[in-house]
């Protein structure tokens, strides 16, 4: 039988505020463990918890660009559960009124657009983080209280690949709206998936699992592909699947069912006392929607038609909002789209990934880039010379490139008489491919333009010394 | 409603005669409540908070946090850094 594939994510969103959603108290990732704390985010008797106001705006602005209704008035709940990471033992989320429902996201596919409704998506606390040793279990209380956003999907996904670009797409859009870092390592940005199968043509949904510890849009593509096996398996060996939640395992490649130490949820839900309604005005919905940047895929879109840039290019350069920002920084120094678009797809990129940096970090000035772009124009050094002996200092060492120029000794050489001895010597020591060329192959001439390199320790302008061999040869 | 179910979320450890005599109070006090299903809330709107106050905010301003030493002294097993609990599976 054929089945058909449906996925619904729940993605969990950390917000960039620099304190967490009810008290002063900071979201440094990385903190020593438990100085972060304070009597509201632990829930110590008599404290009371006050909303951030940078939260609204926040998750306001994601709502929004996620093409969501706002609430006009939404309130917070508890959320009841005994887990030694929630040290109030409820968590203050939001239910039946929460901040936004009915959006959608677009996303891009192979075959065209797909529109992917988002239930809906609501403000909560974050718990705290459990280290478990072999005796016992550590809790560092640092996370409890980060602001989150729980952003749920209908369940219109039909295959891995469009969850893949679902995630991508919302982690750009985060990311340019600067919602959040949307770092998933740090976990802010977390999610889960719920995968069901249903025999094609069919209109009732299947039993569908839940999955868990996705750290990684890999971990997601991958969980999710052995679960369509699995549950594919399963039914057609005419058994059941089990409603259940299920841990992915990155190491060993598959899920594992949690059943056995699940227990049955009784959230028992109800209006937390200690905070207020909150009223959402036309006025600051409007006013932030004056205020939303442009976003990535409207960046990329304005890249190509601007820079006549190919679609793959603006792709990668508008992957970042920083990428972003920094080749346009670049261009108003030096109006060449393609050129430095090829620098920062090509070498920049690669010596960040060397460095196990991403671009936010980047520290290189555009003006120095630039300065060495120009260097290449001039004549000054040659691309090789730029990409091996320049852009590593400029980048790692934060060194400008004129300091480099004076340091090394690498300006390039385009001196016929300089020229002329390396080439006397390399046509005296090359007697073979001389031959080769002369009767014909002239593929011959780059091994001996590489040869003159080689000897000008890689100074010498390899298109002048091409010239002034043909010349030579010719002879 | 059952007590003892009741009793297993809150994580409260009830004796069978505990739990026979909390039955019967609670079973009471659920009366009280169905009596107020019998009023007529036709044309009330819901309640979510019983002050009629609304959007209070604070700013986002970092505030100190209290020392990690008070906190952990709270706890009844720690050590340096960290509270200590029974070793639950993650």
């Amino acid at each position: 039988m054929k089945y058909k594939t449906v996925i619904g994510l729940e993605v969990h969103v950390q917000l960039a505020s620099k304190t967490k959603i009810f008290c002063g108290c900071r979201t440094n990732f990385g903190a020593e463990a438990n100085t972060q704390i304070c009597p509201v985010c632990l829930g110590l008797p008599g404290s009371l918890p006050v909303f951030n106001r940078k939260v609204l705006e926040l998750s306001l602005k994601a709502a929004i660009t996620l093409n969501c209704t706002i609430a006009e008035t939404m309130k917070f709940d508890r959320k009841n559960y005994f887990y030694p990471d929630l040290p109030k033992a409820y968590q203050i989320s939001q239910f039946d009124m929460p901040l936004a429902v009915k959006g959608y996201l677009d996303i891009e596919l192979n075959g065209g657009n797909k529109r992917i409704e988002i239930t809906r998506v609501h403000l909560e606390e974050d718990a705290g983080k459990l280290i478990h040793t072999q005796k016992e279990s550590l809790v560092d209380f640092n996370r409890c209280g980060t602001p989150l956003i729980e952003i749920v999907s209908e369940p219109d996904l039909n295959n891995p690949e469009e969850a893949y670009s679902y995630l991508k797409k919302l982690k750009s859009i985060l990311n340019y709206l600067e919602v959040s870092d949307c770092n998933m390592q740090e976990g802010s940005l977390r999610c889960d998936a719920n995968i069901s199968l249903m025999p094609q043509g069919s209109n009732k949904l299947g039993t569908r699992a839940e999955v868990k510890n996705l750290n990684s849009f890999k971990a997601v593509k991958d969980a999710l592909t052995y679960e369509v096996t699995r549950q594919q398996a399963e039914l057609e060996e005419g058994r059941k699947i089990f409603q259940e939640t299920r841990l992915w395992d990155d190491t060993a490649k598959k899920t594992i069912s949690m059943r056995s130490k699940e227990e049955a949820h009784d959230y028992r839900y109800f209006p937390e006392p200690d905070l207020p309604k909150f009223l959402i005005q036309t006025s600051m919905i409007n006013d932030i929607k004056k205020s939303l940047p442009e976003l990535g895929h409207e960046k990329k879109d304005r890249f190509v038609k601007d820079y006549s840039l190919s679609e793959y290019d603006a792709d990668i350069l508008t992957s970042s909002k920083a990428m972003a920002e920094y080749y346009e920084r670049c261009l108003k120094i030096l109006n060449e789209p393609k050129e430095v678009a090829n620098w920062l797809i090509g070498p920049v990129l690669s010596e960040l990934k060397n460095l196990n940096e991403a671009f936010d970090s980047i520290k290189l000035d555009p003006r120095e880039l630039i300065e060495m772009i120009k260097l290449i124009k001039e004549n000054k050094v040659n691309v090789n010379t730029a990409k091996e002996e320049i852009l590593p200092e400029i980048i790692e060492n934060y060194k400008k490139t004129a300091d480099v120029l004076k340091e090394k000794d690498i300006l390039q050489v385009s001196d016929e008489a300089e020229l002329s001895a390396f080439i006397k010597q390399v046509i005296s020591e090359n007697e073979k491919s001389i031959n080769d060329y002369q009767q014909g192959k002239k593929s011959a001439i780059m091994y001996l333009v590489g040869q003159v390199m080689r000897l000008s320790k890689g100074k010498a302008n390899p298109k002048k010394v091409k010239e002034m061999l043909e010349k030579k040869l010719e002879n | 409603m059952d007590v003892k179910y009741v009793a297993e979320l809150a994580k409260i450890k009830l004796t069978p005669e505990e739990a026979e005599k909390l039955q019967l109070q609670l079973d009471n006090i659920l009366c009280f409540f169905k009596d107020l299903e019998n009023l007529n809330t036709e044309n009330i709107e819901p309640l979510s908070h019983v002050l009629d106050v609304k959007n209070v905010f604070r700013e986002d301003v970092p505030r100190d946090s209290i020392s990690k030493q008070d906190i952990l002294n709270l706890a009844p097993q720690k050590d340096d850094d960290f509270i200590k609990v029974p070793k639950v599976v993650g």
